[in-house]
């Protein structure tokens, strides 16, 4: 196999998770399938100066958030933060304690996997703000280091680290209210601050 | 050994594997004497595992696998659709 075709198999293996985070980024999937192609379109033409054997699978999620930023102007600028000023550090841990033990799975993680539909953490990733929810793709689905991020975002490693905190204190917040809406919450303990 | 507020302060850059080495211990040492931060350690763990694997699955259709390999040329991976 030429160095080409091992570069377009390996390139075609990420595409399941290249269209994922697209579907995630841009919301619907003509722009998502739009956004992979062209990725796939720019790595084939920038092919001479990937060097083989480094992390094809960072080169393509950088070409594509490259391209996302671009093509669909994300507003990467802070969004409006003081709803978020609210939330507390551990806000969903703190209150997911009160679930009704009897309604869901027996150990913790087989609990938070049946608390949440693959339709809520999608929609909950899809509804945060532009410039929150490409850190939160990148880090918590991607897997991605905050240096890596910090390159495919082309923002500083501190903007980073703080838009992804951000993002996730929201991401929490949606996932709570999404609990709470099927009544899996009791809220009675709380209190009221 | 850190304490609580600083052992929760590091608790997603110790998840994201983004500690240093010494500092990953310390709060692992923390972690083994206090089930306060164990637990929230957990939830937060199986969270992020939780986000992974419920964000991935979107179904590709042949079509879009038949242009995504035709952005590679015709002859490097076969006859688009094939």
């Amino acid at each position: 196999m030429s160095a080409r075709e091992d570069f377009a198999t390996d390139a075609m293996s990420h595409a399941p998770q290249l269209f994922s985070t697209a579907m995630r980024m841009t919301r619907n999937r003509a722009d998502a399938e739009d956004l992979v192609q062209e990725t796939f379109v720019k790595a084939w033409r920038a092919f001479d100066s990937y060097q083989q054997g480094t992390n094809l699978r960072a080169w393509l999620f950088r070409i594509m958030t490259n391209t996302f930023i671009n093509k669909y102007n994300a507003k990467q600028r802070r969004p409006q933060e003081t709803e978020l000023d609210e939330v507390e550090e551990l806000y969903l841990f703190r209150r997911l304690g009160t679930i009704d033990q009897s309604r869901i799975a027996p150990s913790a993680e087989d609990q938070m996997m049946e608390l949440f539909t693959d339709d809520e953490i999608k929609r909950a990733l899809e509804e945060l703000p532009e410039a929150f929810r490409l850190p939160v793709l990148l880090s918590d689905v991607e897997g991605f280091s905050y240096k890596e991020i910090a390159e495919m975002t082309d923002v500083p490693i501190g903007t980073v680290m703080s838009r992804l905190h951000r993002g996730r204190k929201a991401m929490q917040k949606l996932l709570y209210e999404f609990a709470r809406q099927k009544g899996l919450v009791d809220e009675s303990h709380l209190g009221t601050d | 050994m850190a304490d609580c507020n600083e052992t929760l302060a590091e608790l997603h850059r110790y998840l994201d594997s983004e500690l240093s080495p010494g500092r990953a211990d310390e709060i692992v040492a923390h972690l083994k004497t206090c089930t306060d931060c164990q637990g929230a350690f957990e939830f937060h763990a199986d969270l992020q595992r939780v986000i992974r694997v419920k964000s991935q699955g979107d179904v590709i259709t042949p079509q879009f696998l038949s242009n995504l390999r035709g952005c590679f040329g015709s002859d490097i991976l076969g006859s688009p659709g094939g």
